[in-house]
């Protein structure tokens, strides 16, 4: 019985998500303002922005978890507010909360939601041992869900979520609370879907992982404040010059250039500087840090990071 | 609808109870443990009530009398008055809750055929169980004096010879006189017109009989409602229901499954009650042991679809629980026919009684128990049964929605 997408154009065309002007409101307070966004087929869509930014609210409209106040969106070609239940058919979404049955083991979750999502018999066993595989649970499944460790469950909640093999994924944070190696491996696993194929809409407020990204929009305060792929955003909005200082002394020499008015933060065991113009402040840095006696090591001007360019744009808007 | 995902949705209920200490004793244990202290503690019996006796005459023929009472288990005494002070004395200090006083010419009188008058006091402070005590004294003192009469003789030589048959007739000529929370009646022996009285279904008039199925059919109620209570409030509260809207999975599903699940355990719990009905607390089961499982069955869909419907609206499992309780125990304790009966009520209030499902149950069980009645005699309790069911059960699914508010 299922339905054809109403939106057929997108549907066969390279469009996985697209939304216009979506809007939600709860009471006086608008959670995501006018968004459009759209998402190619295959692709690695990051949803970029602090808590509370809207990221949250736009993926559960997105999923067919959330009406809309305004606004049109089609997600498989299905539209977000009049075919919700053909999206759930289409998808997979991992919620931010661990969502999860703590009281079943591994291999009774991967049943149950092999059974809710109505995974045929012949597949049933091979999607269990591909789930076991990339969560590592192969001599753990009969341990109880909820005594393994963060970095695990995420995996586990991630493979229970495509055990019908969608493709579109919707994952909100799903590297929140998790250990770096952990979130590296989780990443690893996003780009193995991506290459077979799979669209993947992904929420975060870890700016390293924004990286990983074919594209990405920038959300603050309900509003996207800007979009595209990881190079382009440090090109058309990152247009100060970011300098990489080695100094020993990094607290001492972030206060003399906060004097002298450089704009300083401590990144690692380095310093960064945003000005107008690195080359021509080059020599001043030394000559200013060497009056006080700091030794300095290399400063060089790098390619901003997306945090450089994220704290820009929020100061800018 | 898919049986893939209800059986999904079975199994993973089935574990979840079968793991969690906490759900495994609501489940089991509390029916149980309802029936038992509600199965105790409600009886309107009353037996072995304390007695003084103020025996004045000291005949033969009085003592026989006092025997009587003795022998009866309705009565226990407590002490022998020497004067009438010492009967004020048992009563005040609630030592005996029932006097007998014999006259000086109790013996004299019966002899030469005139009529004897005995003094009884009962504490009336509570009156259901004075009026009751008044009842057996007025049935012991006129089945001796018919004794007496037929057959004078053998009175004297066998005194046990009759037995407290009829018990609980009312008392009929007995006026209560109130003088410091004790009943005075003065009984006049010897009557003319003779009752043979015969009760029906419950020939022993065993307040038990009727009271055990109807608690069956009260706790029923309310372990049905509370189990469901808290099954979709719980996964909202844990956040899994979140992941469980974004799955194609269609609200009749997830809510069979669920039902499903919590049927199950509802008719063990049935089953159990029964057998202790039977085996411990002694009711018989008159009528078909598979009429009273099919039913329970439809009143348990009924009663746990109450309890989907609490959970979906509340999404709360401190307010379910709460809402739970409090929508099926108070209407299934008082207006079900359980405690009161239903034809002495107020109109309006027994038009209320109409939407109540514990009425119809009630009535059910206590018509299978005690009748033995047969389907056809059932057949309101059933359709207005099934409606009910049916009704919330539709109202559920209506109002579980796949979205976030």
């Amino acid at each position: 019985m299922k339905e054809k997408p109403s939106n057929p154009d997108d549907f066969s065309s390279n469009t996985a998500v697209s939304v216009t002007n979506i809007t939600r409101t709860f009471g006086d307070f608008v959670a995501v303002d006018n968004i459009s966004l759209s998402v190619k087929k295959g692709e690695i869509f990051g949803f970029l922005g602090p808590n509370g930014a809207g990221k949250s609210t736009t993926i559960k409209m997105l999923c067919g978890l959330l009406m809309p106040s305004g606004g049109t969106g089609f997600v498989g070609g299905y539209d977000i507010v009049k075919q919700s239940e053909e999206i759930k058919r289409t998808i997979g979404y991992m919620s931010q909360k661990f969502s999860l049955y703590d009281d079943l083991t591994v291999e009774e979750n991967i049943d149950f939601f092999s059974g809710i999502y109505g995974v045929p018999d012949r597949k049933k066993t091979g999607r269990k041992e591909w789930v076991l595989g990339m969560t590592e649970l192969g001599n753990r499944k009969t341990n109880l869900t909820g005594t393994l460790p963060g970095g695990i469950k995420q995996r586990l909640a991630l493979g229970c979520a495509i055990l019908h093999e969608p493709p579109i994924i919707f994952l909100d944070e799903p590297t929140s609370g998790v250990d770096p190696i952990s979130r590296r491996n989780f990443w690893n696993l996003i780009y193995e879907m991506s290459k077979s194929g799979t669209t993947t809409f992904v929420t975060t407020h870890y700016m390293d992982e924004a990286e990983y990204c074919d594209r990405l929009a920038l959300i603050y305060r309900g509003r996207i404040i800007a979009h595209g792929t990881p190079g382009e955003l440090k090109e058309d909005y990152m247009k100060r010059d970011v300098l990489e200082i080695e100094v020993y002394k990094v607290i001492e020499a972030m206060d003399i250039l906060r004097m002298h008015d450089i704009e300083t933060a401590i990144f690692g065991s380095s310093l960064h500087a945003t000005l107008e113009d690195g080359d021509k402040a080059i020599p001043v840095i030394k000559r200013v840090l060497g009056e006080a006696r700091i030794e300095v090591g290399k400063i060089e001007k790098i390619v901003p990071s997306l945090e450089d360019v994220f704290v820009t744009l929020i100061e800018t808007s | 609808m898919k049986l893939m995902r209800i059986k999904a949705i079975v199994k993973k209920e089935s574990i979840q109870i079968l793991r969690d200490p906490l759900s495994l004793a609501m489940a089991f244990l509390m029916p149980v443990m309802l029936l038992f202290i509600f199965g105790y503690a409600i009886t309107m019996d009353v037996d072995n009530l304390s007695t003084v006796v103020y025996d004045r005459d000291k005949s033969s023929m009085s003592r026989e009398f006092i025997a009587e009472f003795r022998e009866s288990r309705y009565f226990t005494i407590v002490g022998y008055a020497e004067k009438q002070a010492d009967i004020d004395r048992y009563i005040d200090s609630g030592t005996a809750r029932v006097a007998i006083s014999i006259p000086e010419d109790f013996s004299k009188s019966m002899k030469t055929g005139r009529n004897a008058e005995i003094q009884v006091a009962v504490d009336g402070s509570d009156s259901n169980t004075a009026t009751i005590a008044l009842g057996y004294i007025s049935a012991i003192s006129e089945l001796y004096s018919q004794r007496i009469k037929k057959n004078p003789v053998a009175s004297f030589n066998s005194p046990h010879s009759g037995r407290e048959g009829e018990a609980g007739v009312p008392a009929k000529r007995v006026v209560a006189l109130h003088e410091e929370g004790a009943t005075q009646a003065p009984l006049i022996a010897a009557p003319i017109v003779t009752s043979r009285v015969r009760v029906w279904y419950n020939p022993e008039l065993k307040s038990r009989n009727f009271i055990v199925p109807g608690l069956i059919a009260v706790i029923m109620a309310i372990i049905a409602a509370l189990l469901t209570s808290l099954t979709i409030a719980r996964e909202w509260e844990r956040g899994t229901m979140e992941q469980l809207i974004s799955t194609p999975v269609k609200p009749p599903e997830l809510i069979i499954g669920k039902l499903f699940t919590y049927f199950v355990i509802g008719l063990i719990d049935v089953l159990m009650s029964t057998l202790i009905g039977i085996y411990l607390f002694d009711v018989p089961l008159k009528g078909s042991p598979l009429l009273l499982m099919m039913l329970s069955g439809l009143f348990l869909f009924g009663g746990l679809s109450l309890g989907i419907l609490i959970s979906v609206a509340t999404k709360s499992q401190l307010i379910a629980s709460q809402v739970s309780i409090i929508a099926s125990y108070l209407p299934a304790l008082l207006l079900s026919g359980f405690m009161f009966s239903i034809s002495n009520m107020p109109a309006p209030l027994q038009i209320v009684t109409y939407i109540i499902p514990a009425r119809y149950f009630v009535t059910m069980l206590k018509a299978i128990y005690l009748k033995g009645s047969a389907l056809n005699l059932l057949v309101f309790e059933t359709v207005l049964l099934s409606i009910f069911g049916f009704l919330v059960f539709m109202t559920a699914n209506r109002k579980f929605k796949k979205r976030i508010e």
